[in-house]
């Protein structure tokens, strides 16, 4: 027997995706790499950002790339977010990382703008288990060093 | 206190009665009556702990080893009574023991005053500690952060070489390997009495009759035996040992040293400043004799004193009994968890010549240890999570955490029951089964 917290938590949407791993699999050609580890537990991801080569204004990011083990919510996390980045400009993928650490500070005060975050939303049940924030915020935190790296 | 004559064993009834003792074991967790088995990470206190912290504020509080003011005089005398009782405790003579922050700092201790001896410092009565290229400094594979870490600086710091014993396949120590390993070279041997995340005692006896033929130096990380058995570091014949105040129902922020006294006396300080010095000039100081050397600054002293008072309690019920207890408590839990389909443990089987203590780290196929452990917490179960500082471990058996519970004296067999039915429960909750 599970409460319904927990169940909230993990919803089947982040269930399916710690499985399915959208954008698992680092692939070549990206302008921009980035190694996160959570040193409590271990887990880690390594993110690469791919943006458009034909000199786009303004700069696009057309995919990410990932890699990396850990817990279902970091590994959903990771997923739900290569899904999100697909033909964005640089602009709006720093704002969707802004919105997701909003939802995560927010002890469950906010939904998420699903129309922003996507299935990301699901995520936003973690934002009440204070150590599990860290956990959803990797592969974000990843992606915003990949973009600096430039 | 007077210490309790029963040899009668510990069992459900008594374990509920001593938690009763323990405030917080009352609480909720999730709408949960709290099972508490992180005792490995952190105890719980009782309240008699609890009471003589408040008490020392409340009317003694006063800096040790100055002042000549009534209160002074108290705390001093308090602060070194429970040097005495630790030193008790552990079959030591109490200028033996010094106290630290916790158990990492005593390494560090350890390994700085090695340094500074390696620098020349301490004068001829330090050269026997002194280390170099050539020398070479052993621990093994299943060792805590802290007993791994400051021997990997004091390696880079002194051009010695740090050298690992390896463990056998089912989680032991491999005595062929640190037969192989401690040699004429070896100069300190530092392994941990019983690993905090296999669970098993160590063979010391083997491993200090492998460092004393090569005349090496011998340092017990006790951390997670002196809570749990009883404890005498002079018939062990280590040469220094670290164990933490918190882990044995005391606050955090007091550990304790021991060092065999002529040793002690003999290692150059790590911390340097008031209160450990005999005469201070400009230029040069000269220092303390030990335990005090190694004390600069304002001390601890409630701490100290309510250490003293959880030795109490633990000996008022009984070290051998509380040994006994959770190795009852850790059999039913390693049995437990090992009928569990698809769960792991790491560490040895209870067997002839395997003696376990009340804790067992584990995986379940296809579900990740943070995952395990707030399906636990959801039904108020603590117990940790991760790699337990203990990297190089969980590495070696091919995985990156674990989920690990840990049982004292407080706990109980429908505890342990509990556990073992929510981790049977993980894999259909996430769907791997």
């Amino acid at each position: 027997m599970a409460s319904r917290e927990l169940e909230t938590l993990y919803q089947q949407v982040i269930l399916d995706h710690a499985k399915e791993k959208h954008g698992f699999g680092l692939r070549e050609g990206s302008s921009g790499e980035s190694h996160q580890v959570n040193p409590t537990c271990g887990d880690e991801v390594t993110l690469r950002v791919h943006r458009s080569a034909d000199g786009r204004d303004p700069i696009t990011v057309e995919s990410i790339s990932w890699e990396g083990q850990g817990c279902s919510i970091s590994q959903a996390s990771a997923s739900v977010l290569a899904d999100l980045v697909h033909e964005l400009p640089e602009e709006d993928v720093r704002a969707r990382v802004g919105a997701f650490r909003e939802l995560m500070q927010s002890k469950g005060s906010l939904e998420g703008d699903e129309e922003l975050l996507g299935d990301a939303v699901a995520l936003g049940g973690v934002s009440r288990y204070v150590t599990r924030i860290k956990c959803a915020m990797l592969p974000w935190v990843a992606l915003e060093h990949a973009l600096a790296v430039r | 206190m007077t210490i309790t004559a029963t040899t009668t064993p510990i069992d459900d009834a008594e374990a509920l009665r001593l938690r009763a003792d323990f405030p917080l074991l009352g609480r909720q967790v999730h709408g949960e009556p709290l099972i508490y088995l992180d005792s490995g990470a952190t105890s719980q206190k009782p309240r008699s702990v609890i009471d003589v912290e408040r008490a020392y504020y409340e009317e003694t509080n006063a800096a040790v080893h100055r002042g000549a003011h009534t209160l002074a005089g108290e705390a001093t005398e308090l602060f070194e009574a429970a040097r005495e009782r630790v030193a008790r405790f552990v079959g030591a003579q109490s200028d033996e023991i010094v106290w630290t922050s916790n158990a990492t700092e005593g390494i560090n201790l350890i390994a700085y005053g090695i340094s500074n001896a390696s620098l020349g410092r301490g004068g001829e009565a330090a050269e026997r500690f002194r280390i170099g290229p050539g020398d070479e400094i052993v621990t093994t594979e299943l060792e805590h952060h802290a007993n791994l870490v400051p021997w990997q600086e004091l390696a880079l710091r002194t051009g010695a070489t740090l050298r690992v014993i390896g463990l056998t396949d089912d989680g032991r120590i491999d005595l062929d390997d640190a037969a192989a390993v401690i040699g004429e070279r070896t100069r300190v041997v530092a392994v941990a009495h019983v690993s905090n995340v296999l669970g098993a005692v160590n063979p010391v006896s083997q491993l200090v009759a492998l460092a004393r033929a090569e005349g090496a130096l011998v340092v017990l990380d006790a951390c997670q035996s002196a809570p749990h058995l009883p404890l005498d570091l002079p018939a062990l014949e280590v040469d220094f040992a670290v164990f933490s105040g918190h882990k044995m129902l005391a606050p955090t922020g007091i550990g304790v040293l021991y060092g065999r006294s002529e040793l002690l006396n003999a290692l150059p300080p790590f911390l340097t400043g008031g209160s450990m010095i005999t005469t201070v000039g400009l230029t040069e100081s000269e220092y303390l004799p030990a335990p005090l050397r190694f004390e600069a600054g304002t001390q601890r002293v409630s701490q100290a004193i309510a250490l003293a008072t959880a030795i109490d309690y633990l000996d008022a019920v009984g070290m051998d009994r509380i040994e006994a207890w959770e190795a009852e408590l850790g059999l039913r839990l390693f049995e437990g968890l090992s009928g569990v389909e698809g769960v792991r443990i790491l560490g040895p089987a209870p067997a002839a010549g395997v003696e376990r203590v009340g804790l067992a780290s584990f995986v379940v196929d296809g579900v990740h240890a943070h995952d395990v452990g707030q399906f636990l917490d959801d039904r108020g179960i603590a117990a940790r999570v991760g790699h337990h500082c203990a990297q190089p471990v969980h590495r070696r058996f091919g995985v990156t955490a674990t989920t690990r519970a840990s049982a004292y004296l407080y706990n109980t067999t429908a505890d342990i029951d509990a556990v073992v039915d929510a981790v049977a429960g993980v894999r259909s909750f996430f769907r791997v089964a």
